[in-house]
């Protein structure tokens, strides 16, 4: 398929064909578009399908929640959006909608791309990805190289993305690490990353994908390996500086508290797929899929009767050569419905206002 | 930093003495003192010693004081460039080792070199595209290298030079060159016939660092600074070389200080066959005849680069790795 030359900013009704929206046509507010995303990785014993068929829209200065098991996709899902999916791994189906910002960073809405068509070391994606769409993901202890400085870093990607000098970069750094809550940046630009706590080093990284205001920041498990107070300290963090920046925020995470506290939106994704999307309080409050439930009761209370059991969910995820034919939760699904769940494919459908599930239930 | 390669070069001098007492206690190994032997060898030449000559090299030597005083009287002499005489060649050591030493160091560095400027891309090509066709070539190649006795390749590159050639590829020198003075021309023809031997060196050294690169920088590749990096938006390349390259060089820095006397003492079969004007065939020679001060110069010599070997891979290390730098001070 050759994307139009032109990209035109309104919607053209008349140009939908194929049953796949032409590229052009993302919503005036949409920042992100993922649609019907599929990451596979060839392996000898077979194929793993860690993305399939996965779709979500994010706004600006927004924060979509995505949370699943380990193992559900999530993380490949954030690298198939940034293009540095690991060899084997491609992407071999699916659009991924970006809307970079107006060329001469100005208030207009900019025009948008299709990340997936882009070449994954090309200029065009080399430009946006550190620039407009930034990550930071859980490992703080080894997220940094070992031997060069944090400011060597940080000032890398300054001065690739933006037209400073050398000194210039320096300032901007130690004042990124100032605003991140790094006490005597001057010192710490100069030291290595061993020699700063876990909680010290994810704000360092914090300050290095925000050292070029993206539009997007990914952030993949960011508090995991953090203490408790630590990651509150992270998140409050990243909450601040969304506000002042204004950025979107794609939170990706295994836990709910952590999306409680900071998401607009929710997608929870099940073996490579989102099976429901909806604004947070309908994902607490009014959850549909059987999936989102059980997630919801598998949490401990505080207000629980002592000696309560949690319900865990029944079986555990299948192993990624092995998928379950029909719909992948089905072999799990306190709903199940035999004769269709373990035959059909569901596909995400509104059931209400900004909220789609994947489940027959509902069709 | 400086405290650091101080207190290296403080090991240094002492592994130096060790060694320096290693070589003395070699020259002392045979029966009899060394005028003794010096007078049986005159003798066998149909020279006579006379005997206030003999006194004087007893006194020289000390000979018949005690041992600390004899090593004692040998380091001065050392120290003011006198080696000793070496008895089979009947001159001063220093006068048969001479240019032999400098071109023995000549050929190592240029077999390092060669092994080095080699082994880095290869390696980190082999890495970066594992399992391609590049990969599985470098690694036959590689074990090929590892299993083919060098004197062997060099016996075969003797002969293939000179069937499909007509060449003599041995030497250091064309015949005209051999005992020429210095000079460009002859510096020109040096360099003309260094690549093949130092190859031949080499390439067991070499076959080894493609596989220590190749296993530490698929070890670096997976780490997450990797993906950090590539998150910036940097280039594929400059992604490989300034992270994962820069962290996998550590090990493979370390093994300059080994591989440098591994070249030289590996050599001797190779320079005989190849017949190189180095030491090692020298060494070969000088145990068999017991000429004791060759054979202990030559190894106090080959000691003493494997020190400073040592100690540049340790300034190297240094200078690649700030983390060493800090656990120092």
């Amino acid at each position: 398929m050759i994307a139009p030359a032109e990209p035109a900013l309104e919607a053209d009704h008349t140009m939908v064909d194929v049953g796949r929206e032409p590229v052009t046509s993302l919503p005036r507010e949409t920042l992100l578009s993922v649609r019907n995303l599929k990451t596979y990785f060839p392996q000898d014993e077979g194929l793993v399908k860690a993305v399939d068929g996965v779709s979500f829209d994010l706004y600006p200065g927004a924060t979509l929640g995505i949370v699943g098991e380990s193992g559900c996709g999530k993380s490949v899902t954030a690298r198939s959006i940034l293009r540095i999916v690991d060899r084997p791994g491609r992407i071999v189906d699916g659009e991924i909608r970006f809307r970079r910002p107006a060329a001469d960073g100005g208030t207009g809405t900019g025009h948008v791309v299709d990340l997936v068509k882009l070449a994954p070391d090309g200029s065009e994606m080399r430009s946006i990805r550190g620039a407009e769409i930034a990550l930071i993901f859980q490992e703080p202890m080894s997220s940094f190289s070992p031997v060069h400085t944090v400011g060597n870093q940080i000032i890398e990607a300054i001065r690739l993305h933006q037209p400073v000098d050398r000194r210039g970069a320096r300032d901007k750094t130690i004042e990124m690490l100032r605003r991140v809550g790094v006490s005597s940046p001057e010192q710490r630009v100069d030291q290595l990353s061993n020699q700063l706590s876990g909680g010290l080093r994810q704000r360092a990284m914090i300050a290095m994908a925000l050292s070029c205001q993206p539009t997007l920041l990914i952030a993949d498990e960011p508090t995991t390996a953090l203490d408790v107070t630590t990651q509150t300290q992270i998140l409050e963090l990243m909450r601040q500086l969304q506000q002042e920046d204004g950025m979107a925020i794609m939170l990706i995470t295994h836990d709910l508290g952590v999306i409680a506290e900071m998401a607009t939106d929710v997608a929870v994704m099940y073996l490579g797929r989102v099976v429901e999307q909806a604004p947070v309080d309908a994902i607490f409050h009014n959850p549909r899929h059987p999936y989102t439930r059980a997630l919801l009761r598998s949490i401990p209370r505080i207000r629980s009767r002592s000696r309560e059991r949690l319900t865990p969910i029944a079986g555990s995820v299948p192993h990624p050569y092995d998928r379950p034919t029909g719909c992948p939760f089905h072999p799990r699904c306190a709903d199940f419905m035999a004769g269709k769940c373990d035959r059909l494919e569901p596909s995400l459908r509104p059931v209400g206002d900004q909220h789609a599930v994947s489940c027959f239930l509902y069709e | 930093m400086l405290t650091f390669i101080g207190r290296r070069v403080v090991l240094a001098i002492f592994t130096v003495w060790a060694i320096s007492v290693l070589a003395f206690a070699i020259i002392q190994l045979p029966p009899g003192d060394y005028v003794t032997s010096y007078i049986a060898q005159m003798a066998t030449m149909g020279s006579v010693v006379t005997d206030e000559e003999a006194q004087n090299l007893r006194i020289q030597y000390g000979l018949g004081r005690p041992i600390y005083v004899q090593y004692y009287k040998w380091v001065k002499l050392i120290a003011q460039g006198d080696f000793g005489m070496s008895m089979e060649w009947r001159r001063p050591v220093t006068e048969v080792i001479g240019e032999r030493l400098w071109l023995t160091v000549v050929v190592s560095v240029a077999a390092l070199i060669l092994t080095w400027a080699l082994a880095l891309p290869i390696g980190v090509y082999s890495a970066v595209r594992q399992y391609s066709v590049g990969d599985y070539l470098a690694t036959f190649v590689g074990f090929i290298g590892l299993a083919v006795p060098n004197f062997l390749l060099a016996l075969v590159l003797l002969y293939l030079g000179f069937v499909l050639f007509n060449a003599h590829i041995g030497g250091l020198f064309s015949p005209e060159f051999n005992d020429a003075p210095w000079s460009w021309a002859r510096v020109w023809d040096l360099l003309k016939h260094l690549p093949i031997p130092a190859l031949i060196l080499g390439l067991a050294g070499m076959a080894q660092q493609i596989r220590i690169m190749r296993a530490n920088l698929l070890d670096e590749l997976r780490k997450p600074y990797v993906v950090t990096a590539r998150s910036k938006g940097l280039p594929e390349p400059r992604v490989i070389t300034k992270y994962p390259v820069r962290v996998a060089l550590n090990p493979f820095a370390s093994t300059i200080g080994y591989t440098l006397p591994y070249i030289v003492s590996g050599s001797i079969i190779v320079s005989l066959v190849l017949g190189l004007p180095t030491v090692g065939p020298l060494l070969l020679k000088a145990l068999i005849a017991q000429d004791m001060f060759l054979a202990g110069t030559i190894v106090l010599l080959l000691g003493v680069m494997t020190v400073i070997g040592t100690l540049v891979s340790d300034v190297l290390l240094v200078w690649i790795d700030p983390r060493i730098r800090l656990e120092e001070t």
